[in-house]
């Protein structure tokens, strides 16, 4: 079959949903790859690429419909783009299914099958074609790169001989994909990063990164984002002014502010009110990543970038990955590819829309004249549920329980000292004079041993046993002493006793040898 | 040479072996110490054979003897392979059984010369105990060599009723010994010599693969009672303090074997899971293959790798690519380091003896206890041939068979390689929630291929 991507047509659009690269994966898949001419040029990648791919290069996007089973692209298609379409071809893009209902429809009545890229869902095994975590990495990344570049002062503190320069201090709220890019970032560049987030099961990952994590004291039950499939849901109106009251009061100190806080959709919650950016310092800086979906600073304004009248600069670019086309490309079009290995289980180049598997099906917006939005919940849960902690012991309680096993312990020692005291009087009592001190030098001949074998290094047990096989084998003593003795029967039994336990005596010591030459330091 | 002299030799010999015993400490000593166990037993056996006891013709068998016995040791040890350790270490357990049968028997065909009493009775009892402790020894080493050497199957043989079979041999043991001292003579020994071959065979055929280390390390302590016993029974002090060192090092690897998997020695010894309380944990997620390529990029982007390795290992014989992937890692300025679970392998120790004959060198191999709190600053765990001793179950499901053994914590590290066979369990038959954790992906086949698949793709 053959799989082509035309030239994104909306404005300011500059990815590109094949590279070269990814191009010569799905050929191996067994597609024939087409490109629109100048597709990748935005991207930093030419028609000479694509050709030396491997990847046939057409004219006009008209022809390119026509001549592919599969398009992929980046946007969600245009009214234009959308009457190209034919029935029975499918169509892999970003496609907000919940957002555009109209689109939705149109594609359907052309009979297109439709797999959005924004509706994989998110378990382990779906990782790998994750568009919308691969593109908010890059728009963590360049949030922070936004904020550096309009931010007038160092990110890492410095002593330098022109005097002391305090680190900059940089706020992330929301902790999902691009919140932690955008911690990462930040904190390799020195700032001091504190991160915020709803669901506390982030705290880890977030002090992971190496940010600190705000918390908040609330009584309530905080939210499990395990049964949102990792999403956050909308917070209760006291938890809401908990936050904004510890955002109020982390304001003044703040100087880069970066939010990422969505809920799955809805409109993007309304988080660093207009009298927190009022109590910023002048130069501070704003980086809104929700201002798509309105914004979770008041005062953002979609696609620009504002002054208020203290100083503070407000981002509100809704482009970030497209800003750095050619990484997003690349990662786009592996998540693309990622896609179609998925759909090709066979490698033969014939795509199987498999609509049992949860992945495709989740992804699946039209398919065959119908509409299958919204898929049924995913079989597997994105992340498992907590587990309820067990409550920590206080330290008395510790406390109390060493001394309760030490004094078992001690009870324990004390029979056994007891126990085998009485033993040795009883043996004492019946057992005659000869055998008491024989056995003398077998009690004590234990004690030596438990004493020196605790401390044999653990690496060293195989070679121990090799030793220990080879001293065994003194048992030949016994038979020197009675192959003298009276009788043939008792000379051959001897015999061979002392046959095998010389093998024993110098196989183990010879071996023992060879292992302990082995051992060699660094 | 007179009786004095010859003691001084005996003397001398115990605190040679001790001082041997000693040097394991640490592994320079350990090079050394060797020695003293040579010099020991050589003073041991020159003395004894030209003691009082042996005179006249016996030189004439003896002599050739031992020379045959030296030739085929030397010849054993030369040849054996570090992988089929275990196995050596089993036959020559069983060696010593014999031999101390043997003695046993010769001891109650000599007669009781000159002893007179409560000597008697002590002397019979050290027979029956002697040959009882030996034959044990003897065919439990024999099966433990079959099961390692894999010419018998692996698996716990688990007869009907096994616990009342062995109870009941040893009643009809004790029974017999009374016979003995009663003075019903030499049937009742050898009758008691057969019920205690089947005892011992029957003992370590209940006994599955993953717990060998426990079997070997018993059947060393066995053997060092056997000899123990025959010390006794001649009245030779130099027997009875070998004996006992080689038994209390043998208890002490037992009981270390037992805890590090968390069981008690009598449920091991008996066979056979237990302890199962509940259904088990359902596991969430799915097993992700990956490839060379992707481990081999993993690799090279890591500053810090562990490597776990297990008896899959040795059963792919793939120490030495191990070795070659741990060399070329540590040329680029990596920290390479190997984390050992105490009964990771077959025997005691195995698995650092067999990176150490691949020239891996013994300082980057470290304990369970030492590296534990090493994993969550690590970067890649490498999993080569090892299951059990890393099953997170152990921590997180109280339901498991094996909760609350100590295990490699390698599921904190940033990404776990696991290297495997197939899709199975592993000995224990449970399930391993590590397969199907995030950070972890499966690199399928057989371990050495795919080493030496890596191996290709990182120079």
């Amino acid at each position: 079959m053959r799989i082509g991507t035309p030239k994104e047509i909306y404005p300011g659009e500059t990815r590109v949903a094949m590279t070269p690269a990814s191009a010569i994966e799905l050929q191996k898949l067994g597609y024939e790859c087409l490109i629109e001419k100048g597709a990748g040029d935005a991207s930093r990648f030419s028609d000479q690429d694509y050709k030396d791919a491997g990847v046939k290069v057409v004219a006009t996007a008209a022809a390119l419909y026509k001549g592919v089973d599969i398009v992929a692209k980046v946007r969600p298609p245009e009214d234009i783009e959308v009457k190209r379409l034919r029935k029975g071809q499918t169509l892999v893009s970003f496609f907000y299914p919940a957002q555009n209902q109209a689109l939705m429809n149109a594609a359907n009545k052309k009979g297109a099958h439709v797999i959005a890229m924004d509706m994989v869902p998110r378990i382990s095994r779906a990782q790998k074609m994750d568009a919308l975590s691969s593109m908010a990495n890059i728009a963590g990344y360049r949030a922070v790169m936004e904020a550096a570049n309009n931010f007038e002062r160092f990110f890492t503190g410095q002593i330098t001989a022109a005097g002391k320069v305090p680190p900059a201090k940089i706020l992330v709220v929301g902790a999902g994909v691009a919140g932690l890019a955008a911690i990462g970032a930040a904190q390799s560049m020195g700032a001091m990063v504190f991160a915020f987030d709803v669901r506390p099961e982030v705290a880890e990952q977030i002090e992971s990164m190496g940010a600190e994590f705000v918390f908040l004291e609330f009584e309530e039950d905080q939210q499990d984002g395990a049964a949102t499939g990792g999403y956050a849901a909308p917070s209760s109106p006291i938890f809401r002014e908990k936050q904004l009251e510890k955002f109020r009061e982390l304001a003044p100190d703040i100087d880069i502010v970066i939010t990422t806080a969505l809920i799955p959709g809805r409109d993007a919650p309304k988080l660093w009110l207009k009298d927190m950016v009022a109590a910023m310092k002048p130069g501070s800086v704003i980086v809104d990543l929700a201002a798509e979906r309105g914004g979770n600073c008041d005062l953002t304004v979609a696609d620009e970038k504002i002054v208020t009248d203290n100083g503070v600069t407000i981002i509100g670019y809704t482009d970030l990955p497209a800003r750095m086309a050619a990484q997003s490309s690349t990662l786009y079009a592996t998540n693309i590819r990622h896609m179609m290995t998925d759909l090709t289980p066979n490698k033969d180049g014939k795509l199987k829309h498999d609509m049992k598997d949860d992945v495709i099906r989740g992804a699946t917006a039209t398919y065959k004249g119908k509409i299958t939005f919204p898929p049924p919940p995913p079989k597997i849960q994105a992340i498992a549920a907590q587990k309820p902690k067990a409550p920590e012991k206080t330290a008395e309680e510790i406390k109390a329980e060493e001394a309760a096993a030490a004094l078992q312990a001690g009870k324990q020692q004390t029979m056994v000292l007891i126990g085998g005291g009485l033993l040795m009087l009883l043996i004492g009592a019946y057992a005659p004079a000869s055998f008491m001190q024989h056995f003398i030098v077998f009690v004590l001949s234990c004690f030596i041993g438990f004493q020196v074998i605790w401390k044999v290094s653990h690496a060293l047990h195989t070679p121990l046993m090799a030793i220990t096989n080879a001293i065994s084998g003194i048992i030949i003593l016994g038979a020197l002493l009675q192959i003298g003795g009276q009788g043939f029967i008792v000379t051959v039994l001897a015999g061979i006793s002392i046959l095998i336990a010389t093998i024993n005596i110098v196989g183990g010591f010879m071996v023992t040898n060879r292992m302990l030459q082995m051992f060699q330091k660094s | 040479m007179s009786a004095g002299i010859v003691t001084a030799a005996y003397i001398a010999a115990s605190v040679l072996f001790i001082l041997a015993l000693g040097g394991l400490s640490d592994q320079e000593k350990a090079k050394r110490a060797v020695w003293f166990g040579i010099i020991g037993m050589a003073i041991a056996v020159f003395a004894t054979v030209f003691g009082p006891g042996v005179g006249g013709w016996s030189y004439m068998i003896l002599i050739p003897l031992m020379g045959v016995g030296a030739f085929l040791g030397a010849t054993v040890a030369k040849r054996v392979e570090m992988t089929e350790m275990p196995q050596l270490v089993a036959a020559l357990h069983s060696f010593v059984g014999l031999a101390a049968v043997f003695i046993g028997l010769n001891s109650d065909m000599v007669g009781t010369h000159g002893l007179t009493g409560a000597e008697v009775s002590i002397h019979e009892v050290e027979i029956f105990i002697g040959v009882f402790i030996g034959a044990i020894t003897f065919t439990g080493s024999i099966i433990a060599y079959g099961k390692l050497a894999g010419k018998l199957d692996g698996k716990a043989l688990i007869l009907p009723g096994r616990h009342v079979l062995n109870g009941a041999a040893v009643v009809i043991s004790l029974i017999l010994l009374t016979l003995y001292m009663g003075g019903s003579g030499s049937w009742t020994l050898y009758l008691m010599l057969i019920i205690a071959f089947a005892v011992g065979a029957h003992l370590v055929a209940a006994i599955g693969g993953a717990d060998m280390p426990v079997v070997v390390s018993m059947l060393n302590s066995y053997s060092g009672w056997a000899a123990a016993a025959t010390g006794f029974l001649l009245g030779n002090d130099l027997l009875i303090v070998t004996g006992a060192l080689v038994g209390s090092s043998g208890a002490i690897l037992s009981y270390i074997m037992c805890k590090a998997m968390n069981r008690s020695f009598i449920s091991v010894i008996l066979g056979g899971f237990g302890g199962a309380t509940g259904p088990a944990m359902e596991i969430d997620g799915e097993m992700i293959a990956t490839d060379a390529a992707t481990v081999a990029a993993q690799l090279e982007d890591a500053s810090s790798v562990i490597i776990v390795p297990g008896y899959g290992m040795a059963v792919a014989q793939a120490q030495q690519s191990v070795s070659e992937l741990t060399r070329r890692l540590r040329a680029k300025g990596k920290t390479v380091r190997f984390g050992i679970h105490p009964v990771a392998g077959r025997l005691p120790g195995h698995m650092n003896v067999l990176l150490a004959e691949a020239k891996v060198p013994y300082d980057i191999v470290l304990e369970m206890d030492e590296i534990n709190d090493d994993f969550p600053e690590t970067d890649v765990v490498m999993i080569i041939g090892s299951n059990d001793i890393v099953n997170p179950a152990a921590q997180e499901d109280p339901n498991s068979p094996i909760a609350g053994m100590p295990v490699l914590e390698v599921w904190k590290a940033k990404s776990v390689i696991v290297s495997k066979r197939g899709q199975g369990t592993g000995y224990s038959g449970i399930e391993n929630p590590l397969f199907f954790k995030e950070n972890t992906r499966m690199l399928y086949g057989d371990a050495k291929a795919s080493l030496d698949q890596l191996l290709g793709l990182i120079s």
